[in-house]
């Protein structure tokens, strides 16, 4: 009687009468889920493979440049002349151009890119923003060789109009940079839009709350919250113009010139490169191998903004709970 | 800037800071809320209360203009200070947030520093003294706040990195910086632990003996221990649109109230 009472207690014993239910946990091969792992992560590993392949290229080539007699990698570094024809291989008129012209492209798309974000994330209607950011975002979308010839036949011809023609070259610095800034401004504009409107509400009405106007609000509260966004986005918008090619390869003109003049003309690296790697070049040759040597100095300086845009990213970010 | 300005020399001619009349809210089409009126008492708490969704919000951010940053809200009626009506097209609301301050439900400290958080306000509004009296407007506000003897060696911290209870507080600081007249609380407590709810209370009573204080709250002790005035908002069931029920002095309200729904409200059987 007391054994029955327990048995019936157990509600596992109930029905353990009838259907003894087996259950297999072992561990089971799952060939699927194996090779659609692997797969993703290839996938996910390729921009590190290709990363490599690059660096190892231009790598080797670079060495060759060096390792030669005819080059030193102190003249590299420090020799203003560029002139492989006759030996001299300093890449400084080259950083030099590339620099002002993306100077030049940052001083108008910073201010013009901003503006364009803050409205947009300030002051827009819904349907406004809903219109713009699309509209924007095309300009992006325009082959960078329509933005050359814009330069060339637009740009260049208004600014020796303005400037006058003896002083303004048709091949020149300012052109170049001015359309690229115009090419970069839709990067600074949608990437600073998104960090704006990422900014807690709470802070807008805290700041409005107290009397501020929306253009108080806007400079002194949102767009330091937004502050970490925004570098970022001027950083991404700087590789972009030091890596731009076809821009400088048509308006700013072919001739490696060490100048701080941005009305003469002046090789960028990339230009450089675009320019001597479509003639008639033949293989390793000191002047072929001296485009991967450029190329290697591009490599690291866009590595190094990226790097600088992640620390500032990390150090100024405010986090809101 | 055309606008009218306040007049300082106003004498109060009425016991309320700020009285409404008549007051409907829309978003857009809708009618949040409706006939709405009621006087806010100087010197003292108001307390609106009421279920959610039954337009006690809306009512509080009506007065200070904050509805007009909404896309789509529009407010009828008078909401009246210093005998000017608010929503007169000659009214400039940047003007009305400086004399009718806010503090919001999420405390939300600027990601400055403590004092420039405080400072942050005065600035705005055109600030024109030495570091010196702005040191000495910051311990005020924040001495008004019952903030500073915990932060005073701090000043330089991040407003984000002191603990909910002070952010709220850092928040009522601010407020009281620019020397409002009225400060309007939309629930400043819900997001606190008790010990810092009672700190936000004991302060409200601190506040009163300078300011007028309204206050939005879904806590029934909260309104009943805290406040001088309460007013029940209800929402209509027919147009769902906010309505008064009742609204009288504190004690009145919470032992005896005149209309059944608040009975029911305040003895906790919905709501």
């Amino acid at each position: 009687m007391a054994d029955q009472l327990r048995v019936n207690s157990d509600p596992r014993a109930a029905l353990a009468g009838d259907a003894v239910k087996q259950v297999d946990l072992r561990k089971r091969p799952r060939i699927g889920e194996t090779i659609i792992q692997t797969i993703l992560y290839a996938c996910g590993f390729i921009s590190i493979f290709t990363t490599i392949g690059i660096v190892y290229v231009l790598g080797q080539e670079s060495l060759r440049f060096f390792a030669s007699d005819e080059v030193s990698l102190v003249e590299f570094f420090t020799n203003t002349v560029w002139q492989p024809v006759i030996g001299e291989f300093g890449i400084l008129p080259l950083v030099n151009s590339t620099m002002m012209v993306t100077i030049i492209a940052l001083m108008v798309a910073i201010p013009l890119g901003l503006a364009m974000a803050i409205y947009m994330a300030e002051y827009a209607s819904e349907r406004v923003r809903a219109f713009l950011k699309p509209v924007i975002e095309l300009l992006a979308g325009i082959p960078t060789v329509v933005y050359g010839f814009f330069a060339l036949t637009f740009v260049t011809p208004w600014l020796r109009e303005i400037f006058g023609r003896d002083v303004v070259q048709i091949y020149n610095v300012m052109s170049a940079g001015l359309v690229v800034g115009i090419l970069i401004t839709p990067i600074i504009a949608t990437l600073s839009e998104d960090a704006l409107s990422a900014v807690p509400s709470g802070l807008r009405q805290a700041s409005l709350g107290l009397g501020a106007t929306k253009w108080e609000t806007a400079i002194r509260v949102v767009v330091p919250a937004a502050f970490s966004g925004i570098v970022a986005a001027s950083i991404v918008a700087m590789s972009r113009a030091i890596g731009e090619t076809m821009v400088v390869a048509l308006a700013a003109g072919a001739s490696p010139q060490f100048t701080f003049n941005p009305f003469l003309p002046a090789e960028t690296m990339t230009g450089h490169i675009a320019r001597i790697s479509g003639g008639d070049l033949s293989y390793q040759t000191i002047d072929y191998n001296s485009i991967f040597a450029i190329g290697l100095v591009l490599f690291f300086m866009t590595l190094t903004l990226n790097i600088v845009s992640r620390m500032i990213v990390r150090r100024f970010r405010e986090v809101y709970e | 800037m055309a606008m009218k300005a306040i007049d300082p020399q106003y004498t109060a001619d009425t016991k309320y800071a700020l009285e409404v009349r008549n007051v409907d809210i829309y978003y857009s089409a809708f009618r949040a809320v409706k006939n709405c009126s009621f006087g806010m008492e100087r010197n003292k708490i108001t307390a609106l209360i009421g279920p959610s969704g039954c337009g006690k919000s809306t009512v509080l951010r009506s007065l200070n203009r904050m509805n007009d940053l909404i896309a789509g809200a529009r407010t009828e009626g008078e909401v009246l200070y210093r005998g000017q009506n608010l929503y007169d097209p000659d009214i400039d609301a940047v003007q009305v947030r400086r004399s009718i301050g806010m503090v919001f439900q999420k405390a939300n400290p600027f990601p400055k520093s403590i004092y420039d958080n405080i400072a942050y306000g005065p600035r705005v509004n055109g600030w024109k003294g030495s570091k010196a009296e702005m040191d000495e407007l910051v311990e005020r506000a924040l001495r008004g706040a019952v903030l500073w003897d915990e932060v005073k060696d701090d000043l330089k911290k991040s407003g984000l990195a002191i603990s909910g209870g002070q952010q709220q507080r850092l928040c009522i600081a601010r407020a009281l910086a620019v020397e409002p007249e009225v400060i309007l609380m939309d629930e400043p407590c819900s997001a606190l632990d008790p010990i810092s709810t009672l700190k936000i209370e004991e302060l409200m009573f601190e506040l009163r003996q300078r300011y007028s204080i309204v206050i939005v709250t879904h806590n029934m002790q909260q309104a009943a221990r805290a406040s001088d005035n309460t007013v029940f908002f209800l929402m209509d069931k027919e147009d769902r649109a906010g309505q008064i029920v009742e609204y009288g002095p504190t004690e009145q309200i919470f032992q005896s109230p005149k209309d059944e729904r608040t009975e029911q409200y305040i003895s906790g059987r919905f709501g």
